[in-house]
């Protein structure tokens, strides 16, 4: 677990036990693998199943353990029951591939998410840039589910995916150039340190969260983000009232379930992007970057910071309808993009002026 | 009233020019969609046969019937009282306002008038029944537009008026509650009061989704403009009800045609919108609602006392006549003709339902939109499968 290239001024703590390198990635590969069901288990029980209920005056599921927090659990077990179906004219591989490639695209996200001073996967210089990029492979298995399902909705709702994901991904890298400009760095690592170790006007206590000054990207982000997973304004691949499902409207049973688990674990993944990115990641106010204390304290702080921001999406998700695929492409090209860029000249010019 | 326009002329020769252009010019083939019978926008089993040019719609074809059940053939086999319980089915979120015109009909021809008592509370639960059906479609609409949580505010708060049916009939949702010359029971004790609470409920409910979902910018982004129906379209193809007033048209048979229920006792306003649009058919039915609810409270300050049934024959015979009666239902204007050779059963009756004319007009209002305005016009034009299939 290599932290050699941070600017920190506190050096990272280093860990009494060495460890050989397969045993890291052993533990490494099994933490990711834990990961994104929990993250996926965690934001369909509090945001999709408890708190959208409590938001429509109903109590959601009360009978699966105490509060229905086991109701995922019992519906994925359900799901693993279910016939595996192939449509007819389906092209079986490609089919059977989509909804592995959506899942791929989740697991490469959370390689690059620190959680403490030692706790990265993969502490790439261009941490940021990488994970934007990994997270929009998810389209291509949602396009290949669209094409491969031979069906009608499928398709249309592949096809609206494709050109959705195409508009928001400009206005979401342009919303993270603002940070990487700021922050001097494309490191995730190193973000996580300037906002840790910058100062707002003189008071340092809690650091610089980038929020504060990059308040337009951090919409920007949320809202391309919304986009970008799908979610209820920008809903329309998935459009239930129209295309029924849309493209994973052919997929039954473990397929659908790996949809699912997509979907949610990437809403997690990037709700820490934006945790990591805005709110200082896993960086907690009065807790030295350089302890061990930080290695502890800083996963339960990025948790946190991702379900705050993940309320946000869910929040959206519950109480907006859905924009039609032309005013989609329309809010994008005309207004995101311009503000997106208008967002980057500000931060040069204010990088230059103070 | 003109049957045919220039501006529905020149929007059938634009639709041909788009299809030949479909075909011909590019050579590309435009996709053949059904959207139904089983499809959720369609809340039951309307099937509808879209060709697509991308994502916008050449032609559209509604294709009914899924739902038959034969009901125009079903009363000739039943008594008088039995029609009664059938008819309640037709238009099932609306129950109990199905009923009203089929015993007014038959109390038409046996020369009958139900007690002035049975008239008030008739009117009462005929415009309870239309909001508990518009109700859900306010929040239905949402669905259909992607918004989840209205529809539940929806369910909530009809219960109030589910119960207070319940109350008064013992069923929620066929009260089979009148009967000819008046109605079954009397009003239970203390309902007055609840009523009078549960339409200060429907208000705050529909001022809660003024405030959630007609105020929401991507609602009237995805609604206004979207399946426009002109006056004279609107007319010539039939429509009634809300459809037709959110057209401008000013026609409520509730005002326009005397019946003997109570609508003239009561201080009221015919709600029309000038702009034809989904977002006007929206707002005209959540006008309909709040005014539903004041002329509840106005008719239940006034309620007279006295019988609530008029002496009727045990076994009745109607006598042998023709009769045409319709109301303004929550949908349009439903009615039925009555054949009847004197019998204990009518020998023909002809239904009008609001929804079947209502969704006539589809393919002239689908073509050149987009698939999901297909999901808007249908949601907006708000019918119900058993009032287009009956």
């Amino acid at each position: 677990m290599t932290a050699a290239a941070l600017p920190l001024v506190h050096a990272a703590p280093t860990f009494a036990l060495e460890l050989a390198y397969w045993q890291e990635t052993l533990i490494k590969v099994g933490v990711l693998l834990a990961v994104i069901p929990f993250g996926a288990l965690v934001l369909g029980y509090v945001y999709l199943l408890k708190m959208m209920s409590h938001m429509q005056s109903r109590l959601g599921p009360m009978e699966a353990g105490p509060h229905g927090v086991l109701q995922l659990v019992a519906d994925g077990v359900k799901f693993l029951q279910k016939e595996d179906i192939f449509p007819e004219r389906a092209d079986r591989f490609v089919f059977a591939a989509a909804p592995m490639i959506v899942l791929l695209g989740t697991f490469l996200v959370y390689v690059v998410v620190p959680a403490g001073p030692n706790l990265v996967i993969a502490d790439l210089d261009v941490g940021i840039f990488f994970a934007l990029g990994v997270a929009s492979i998810s389209v291509i298995g949602v396009l290949m589910a669209g094409w491969a399902s031979a069906s009608k909705y499928s398709l249309l709702g592949g096809l609206r995916s494709a050109g959705q994901l195409v508009a928001y991904e400009l206005p979401l890298i342009f919303a993270v150039v603002g940070v990487a400009m700021q922050a001097g760095t494309l490191s995730l690592q190193g973000i996580v340190a300037y906002q840790a170790e910058g100062a707002i006007f003189g008071f340092d206590a809690i650091g610089l969260p980038l929020i504060i000054p990059q308040f337009v990207g951090f919409a920007l982000f949320m809202i391309s983000a919304q986009a970008e997973l799908t979610q209820t304004p920008f809903d329309m691949p998935v459009a239930e009232s129209e295309l029924v499902g849309g493209y994973h409207v052919e997929y039954t049973g473990f397929r659908f379930l790996l949809f699912f688990m997509g979907e949610f674990g990437t809403a997690f993944a990037l709700s820490a992007i934006a945790a990591t990115l805005f709110l200082g990641g896993w960086y907690v106010p009065g807790i030295d970057p350089g302890t061990t204390l930080a290695n502890v304290v800083g996963p339960i702080a990025l948790f946190l910071k991702t379900m705050i921001v993940a309320f946000f999406i869910f929040w959206a998700r519950i109480s907006f309808p859905r924009f039609r695929e032309d005013q989609l492409q329309g809010f994008a090209w005309k207004w995101l993009v311009q503000i997106a860029l208008a967002n980057v000249l500000l931060t040069g010019l204010f990088m230059e002026l103070f | 009233m003109t049957a045919i326009t220039d501006r529905q002329q020149l929007a059938y020769i634009a639709g041909q020019a788009a299809e030949a252009r479909v075909n011909v010019e590019l050579e590309t083939e435009g996709m053949l969609l059904n959207i139904g019978p089983q499809h959720p926008a369609t809340h039951g089993t309307l099937r509808i046969v879209v060709q697509l040019d991308g994502e916008q719609v050449i032609a559209a074809d509604p294709v009914c019937g899924y739902m038959h059940r034969g009901y125009e053939k079903l009363v000739e086999v039943r008594k008088y009282p039995q029609i009664n319980t059938l008819v309640n089915r037709i238009d099932w979120l609306g129950h109990f306002a199905n009923e009203v015109p089929f015993v007014l009909a038959a109390e038409q021809l046996m020369e009958i008038e139900a007690p002035e008592r049975a008239q008030w509370i008739r009117t009462i639960l005929f415009e309870l029944s239309r909001i508990a059906n518009i109700a859900l479609f306010l929040g239905d609409m949402g669905v259909q537009l992607g918004a989840l949580t209205p529809v539940f505010f929806a369910f909530r708060d009809r219960e109030h008026v589910l119960n207070l049916m319940e109350a008064a009939s013992g069923g929620r949702f066929h009260p089979n509650f009148n009967r000819i010359g008046g109605l079954k029971d009397d009003l239970p004790k203390g309902w007055i009061d609840e009523t009078r609470q549960a339409m200060e409920r429907i208000r705050r409910f529909c001022d809660e989704l003024e405030t959630l979902l007609m105020g929401n910018e991507i609602f009237e982004a995805r609604t206004r403009g979207i399946g426009v129906i002109p006056p004279e379209i609107a007319q010539s193809y039939g429509l009634s009800g809300p459809n037709l007033r959110a057209s401008g048209v000013d026609w409520d048979l509730r005002r326009d045609v005397p019946t003997p229920l109570a609508w003239q006792h009561v201080d009221w306003k015919v709600w029309t919108h000038p702009d034809g649009d989904s977002f006007a058919r929206y707002w005209v039915r959540l006008q309909e609602t709040r005014e539903a609810t004041r002329i509840v409270d106005q008719l239940l300050d006034g309620l007279p006392s006295g019988p609530i049934m008029a002496k009727v024959p045990r076994i009745i015979k109607v006598p042998e006549g023709e009769a045409w009666v319709s109301t303004e239902n929550p949908l349009g204007e439903m009615g039925y003709y009555i054949v009847s050779k004197g019998d204990t059963g009518p020998f023909r009756v002809k239904i009008r339902s609001a929804s079947f004319n209502n969704i006539s007009i589809l393919p002239w209002l689908l073509k050149g939109v987009y698939v999901p305005d297909i999901i808007t016009i249908l949601g907006s034009l708000y019918f119900i499968l058993g009032d287009i299939d009956r």
